[in-house]
């Protein structure tokens, strides 16, 4: 045990925090991007309180598209635009925009799905008691959907945990990473069956974190 | 105090339109309570969102003391709606916030003074009974109690003016009296005009002044509570007047009995309720009366009493014994068989 750790106990937590850096980074930026967009989709919807058809089916058809790419091809496909805008294809920071761009549409729809749960007659009350509409999205829709909104999030975190795991194709390190490198091509198994119990706890850890915050948000 | 002129709402999905209502005007006077009764798809619902304009009337104008709500710009609507306050048949609290929380919020998002806002909920949580459930969550509370947080958040803007859209149909009749109770005492201790829909025959003659009745997307008869409730001219009123009357006899009995004699309905108004019509024409005349259905009904300014009965005798004799009764004014109708 010891031994397992002297030899390989710098690596793996190297490559545990590289994978949160990576987590949280694309995590804050996909937040930034995706609630506003997860509120704009439900605003200009039909029957939303901004109804605008043209911006609704080009941002859901945008977001269905990027949807459709597997990680692994959008890494690749991205490769030019990340190169432009970043600089550089490789480590932490080429990773960064790939996930920031599978996760962000995700979390919109999570958002968005979040939000139109949030009962109708609740905004009708508040728009007959002459509330303005940015009041009621935020005092309103966005406080009543905060536990399914948590909940989405849980999801995304989980999700984008995953995707980084591919980020070692292009030299970004963390956890999925080392499993990859030593586990299977060096045939280090251990590492492998290591780093999977550390993935393991780190999903179970954010799933009940997320859980236990949503529950304490929702009343009903 | 509140007037619609000429409201038309059409709802046009795809190539499908549905006019849900049609040319209608009504007059609610300050400080009355005006209810619509109507079976559900008789647009009575589109016609109160018409009165703040939740709904945009196609075509017409809504009046609320005096000012066109149509007419006004975005930002005077939302001012002008401070005046009216709305109760809904599903409550429509948040969920995630208590009960002293709902009533406070909008007064916060409306900008009122912090000292004055919790003067403000204290005051009407008060008057609807649930100061003590201040801290409790809307999903501890029962149907009526919801209804109470929603009376309390609407009367909490001081409105001149509340809509209610029907606010007593998902509450169990023991219930629903309490919160009829409350409306009366809103109406009648602050003052505000209250209009409401309904399908409840039972809530129009509890509480209400006048009342209009609503049939595919037009108001089809109005007036006093007492009028339309003991001279129903519509057939879709008089279906709710006698309906709610137990004046459900099989049509087999009815067809039986109209062959031994006439089958009629009396209609009695205050005072006369109380006087013994029956006896008098049965020693006054050659008829043998027999009542199949009756019973006494509580409107809010005087009760009615509705009779079926059954006149075995000479024909003509019944003719005197039915002219008496008319004579002393009670209402005499020929029951179809």
């Amino acid at each position: 045990m010891i031994e397992f750790w002297t030899e390989w106990g710098t690596d793996i937590t190297e490559a545990f925090w590289q994978t949160l850096l990576m987590t949280g980074i694309s995590l804050a930026i996909s937040i930034l991007i995706g609630l506003p967009l997860g509120i704009l989709l439900v605003m200009t919807r039909k029957g939303g309180q901004a109804e605008n058809r043209v911006f609704y089916s080009i941002v859901n058809t945008i977001i269905n598209v990027i949807r459709s790419i597997p990680f692994i091809i959008l890494l690749f496909l991205l490769l030019p635009l990340t190169r432009a805008l970043v600089g550089t294809t490789i480590g932490v920071e080429g990773v960064i925009l790939p996930l920031v761009v599978y996760t962000a549409p995700y979390i919109a729809r999570l958002m968005e799905s979040a939000l139109l749960e949030v009962n109708k007659g609740v905004i009708e009350a508040y728009e007959s008691m002459g509330i303005s509409t940015t009041k009621i999205i935020w005092s309103v829709i966005i406080r009543e959907a905060r536990s399914t909104m948590i909940l989405g999030l849980t999801i995304a975190t989980i999700g984008l945990i995953g995707a980084t795991a591919m980020a070692g194709l292009v030299g970004a390190g963390g956890l999925g990473d080392l499993a990859y490198q030593y586990g299977h091509l060096r045939f280090e198994p251990v590492v492998m069956y290591v780093v999977i119990i550390i993935l393991i706890i780190l999903v179970q850890a954010m799933q009940t974190f997320g859980n236990v915050l949503a529950r304490r948000l929702r009343k009903d | 105090m509140i007037e619609l002129k000429n409201v038309s709402k059409t709802f046009t999905t795809g190539k499908k339109k549905v006019e849900a209502l049609k040319d209608v005007s009504l007059k609610i006077n300050k400080g009355e309570i005006y209810g619509v009764i109507g079976f559900s798809g008789a647009g009575k619902s589109t016609l109160i969102r018409c009165a703040n304009l939740l709904e945009r009337p196609t075509e017409g104008e809504v009046f609320i003391d005096g000012v066109d709500l149509t007419k006004l710009k975005k930002w005077q609507l939302r001012k002008a709606r401070g005046k009216i306050g709305m109760i809904f048949q599903h409550f429509n609290l948040l969920s995630t916030a208590t009960v002293y929380e709902n009533v406070a919020r909008p007064l916060k998002l409306s900008k009122v003074p912090k000292h004055e806002i919790k003067e403000r909920v204290d005051k009407y949580l008060k008057i609807v009974g649930l100061e003590e459930k201040k801290n409790v969550y809307p999903a501890q509370l029962s149907g009526g109690q919801k209804q109470r947080v929603a009376i309390a958040r609407a009367l909490a803007q001081e409105p001149e003016v509340l809509l209610s859209d029907e606010a007593t149909s998902a509450l169990d009749p023991n219930t629903t009296s309490s919160i009829l109770e409350l409306l009366l005492r809103v109406n009648k201790e602050l003052g505000i005009t209250i209009f409401l829909i309904t399908h409840e025959l039972d809530v129009i003659q509890r509480i209400c002044d006048r009342v209009g009745v609503m049939h595919h997307g037009e108001l089809v008869e109005e007036g006093s509570v007492i009028d339309v409730f003991t001279k129903p001219q519509h057939p879709q009123t008089r279906k709710f007047v006698f309906d709610d009357a137990n004046f459900q006899v099989p049509d087999s009995v009815k067809k039986g009995l109209s062959a031994t004699g006439r089958l009629v309905s009396l209609t009695f108004i205050g005072e006369a309720s109380n006087e013994p019509f029956l006896a008098a024409i049965t020693k006054k005349f050659e008829v043998v009366p027999s009542i199949l259905a009756g019973g006494i009904d509580q409107l809010k300014a005087s009760s009615v009493g509705k009779l079926l009965i059954h006149l075995q005798g000479d024909p003509a004799e019944v003719e005197k014994a039915i002219s008496y009764l008319e004579s002393q004014h009670v209402t005499v109708e020929e029951v179809a068989s």
